[in-house]
């Protein structure tokens, strides 16, 4: 009986969770006629429905979406591993990290995107500048949390493998790698994000290819609803690239207790 | 004579000093003694008198200002497969299983994986934890990890032992159910042991030496030959009435009663 309860509950939820988009699409499609909102402002769900599907048809939106995927993916995955290299190399060279934490402090605080005109410059209408702005953005979080995992290793844990005669790469693949997981994996949830940020500013710059040129393309035509049509779009890369890491996570980190890997 | 299987030659230990100009700190000063096959011998001593830089010296983690140490007659220059230590913190790995923690050294050894699990599996039972094989350590209560990392220690079957206040962190109760663990796991496996401690009881209870430390710089003042018998069994060497005579004899050396005075 008792075990029948979190389920219900979590059926519960959902229905909830189901009765409240339903509540917002209504709201979407009507409240802003009843306020007298023109539709260049905010066009009604079904409109932008429509606008989706001449979209596919005319416009070729699949095409545009998968190159904005790829560049996101592409990006976010080169960062990732650039930025875990780094983390790794200046967590456990503390001279390293000393002599190049000024740069890599000023890098941290400049805005990436301001970067993409001058990717743009160097590369030309391709997709390198959008993919270079998504490594640059995606490099920061990713090598921050390694770096700090690995600065956080109980200097103990390292002391008993060695006292187990462990070289110096054993020490590596079973202590600290393992043990930077966690803030890892809490890095790529926010470099997932940023990844779409950074390739859809390279896309604004310059192109003529990626839902980030359907924005300015809608822009410019005032067709709203087709800027609707690319935010969503974007939104829906997003979550993927989300979604796929949260899955890949928590294969990985089954370890840690239910409530610490709670998160979604 | 039994074998002698650690043994401090006049072993010195400087820190250099913390401030510019200053002095080095002398953490120990000219410490020898030795260990035999199967003996368990104690340190004890004030808090911050370089029981543990010994430790950390016998496992070759740190070099000897001065002096030597060896481990089976072999010069201790760095760590070595002779000897294994354990912490007052059980440093189990999050990501592992019992069995693959207790496995590590095993595994750093390049142990093949067969000869692994039986070796775990086996130790683990030994510490009563066969139903806990594929359990993670946060689903283990404290005692339980702590007797995981004993199996771990055990698990390369080294020659000597270094135990720093392994059970220092753990409740009352439960620290005398792991000093009975390993007083017998120590007995049954012939193992030699160095053990450090700062309760006067449980270094009576576990060892059949107990050495006592001066103030810093640490330097052995007294050897004190338990002779209770039962080692093999701490609880009901606890109960002994000789116990009474050798803690007031170790309050005395230590001058326990003049710092509360």
């Amino acid at each position: 009986m008792d075990a029948l309860l979190p389920q219900t509950s979590t059926q519960r939820m959902m229905i909830g969770s189901f009765v409240l988009l339903i509540l917002f699409l209504v709201a979407w499609e009507w409240l802003p006629g009843l306020f007298g909102i023109p539709a260049f402002i905010i066009p009604p769900a079904s409109k932008v429905w429509d606008e989706f599907l001449h979209m596919l048809a005319n416009d070729r939106l699949l095409f545009h979406t998968m190159i904005t995927a790829m560049q996101v993916l592409v990006g976010f995955l080169l960062g990732v591993l650039l930025g875990m290299i780094v983390g790794f190399v200046l967590g456990m060279s503390p001279t390293a990290e000393f002599m190049l934490s000024p740069y890599i402090l000023a890098l941290q605080i400049a805005p990436k995107v301001a970067f993409a005109p001058l990717f743009v410059i160097w590369f030309g209408y391709t997709v390198y500048p959008k993919i270079l702005v998504a490594v640059l953005i995606v490099f920061f979080p990713v090598m921050i949390n390694v770096l700090g995992a690995v600065r956080a290793i109980d200097p103990d844990i390292v002391r008993l493998a060695k006292s187990f005669t462990a070289s110096r790469l054993q020490v590596f693949w079973k202590i600290e790698f393992p043990a930077a997981m966690p803030p890892f994996f809490a890095g790529l949830r926010i470099a997932a994000t940023l990844a779409v940020i950074g390739v859809v500013v390279g896309e604004l710059v310059g192109g003529n290819t990626g839902l980030g040129y359907l924005l300015t393309f809608g822009e410019g035509a005032g067709n709203t609803a087709m800027v609707f049509v690319a935010i969503i779009m974007l939104t829906l890369i997003g979550i993927a690239l989300y979604g796929a890491i949260v899955l890949i996570e928590n294969r990985i980190l089954h370890y840690l207790p239910a409530r610490a890997r709670k998160t979604a | 004579m039994a074998k002698i299987r650690l043994e401090f030659r006049k072993v010195t230990k400087r820190f250099p000093a913390q401030q510019r100009n200053g002095e080095p700190i002398t953490a120990v000063q000219d410490v020898s003694f030795t260990i035999s096959d199967g003996e368990v011998v104690s340190i004890i001593g004030p808090s911050g008198c370089g029981k543990s830089t010994l430790l950390n010296m016998g496992s070759g983690l740190d070099p000897v200002s001065e002096g030597q140490v060896f481990v089976d007659g072999e010069l201790v220059t760095r760590p070595n497969e002779h000897v294994a230590f354990m912490l007052q913190k059980d440093l189990l790995l999050p990501w592992r299983t019992i069995r693959e923690n207790v496995e590590l050294g095993l595994e750093i050894q390049g142990r093949p994986a067969q000869e692994r699990h039986r070796i775990a599996e086996n130790l683990l039972a030994k510490c009563r934890l066969q139903d806990f094989v594929h359990h993670y350590p946060h689903q283990l209560s404290g005692g339980m990890r702590q007797r995981a990392a004993l199996a771990r220690t055990l698990a390369v079957d080294p020659a000597v032992l270094l135990m720093d206040e392994p059970f220092s962190a753990l409740d009352a109760q439960t620290k005398m159910v792991l000093q009975q663990d390993l007083g017998r796991t120590l007995a049954e496996a012939g193992k030699t042991a160095l053990f450090i401690t700062h309760d006067l009881a449980e270094a009576i209870a576990l060892s059949d030496r107990v050495l006592v430390m001066s103030q810093r710089p640490g330097r052995i003042i007294e050897e004190i030959k338990v002779d209770i018998g039962n080692r093999d069994n701490p609880m009901e060497r606890r109960k002994s009435p000789k116990v009474g005579p050798y803690v007031s004899a170790l309050m005395e050396l230590l001058h326990i009663d003049q710092a509360a005075a």
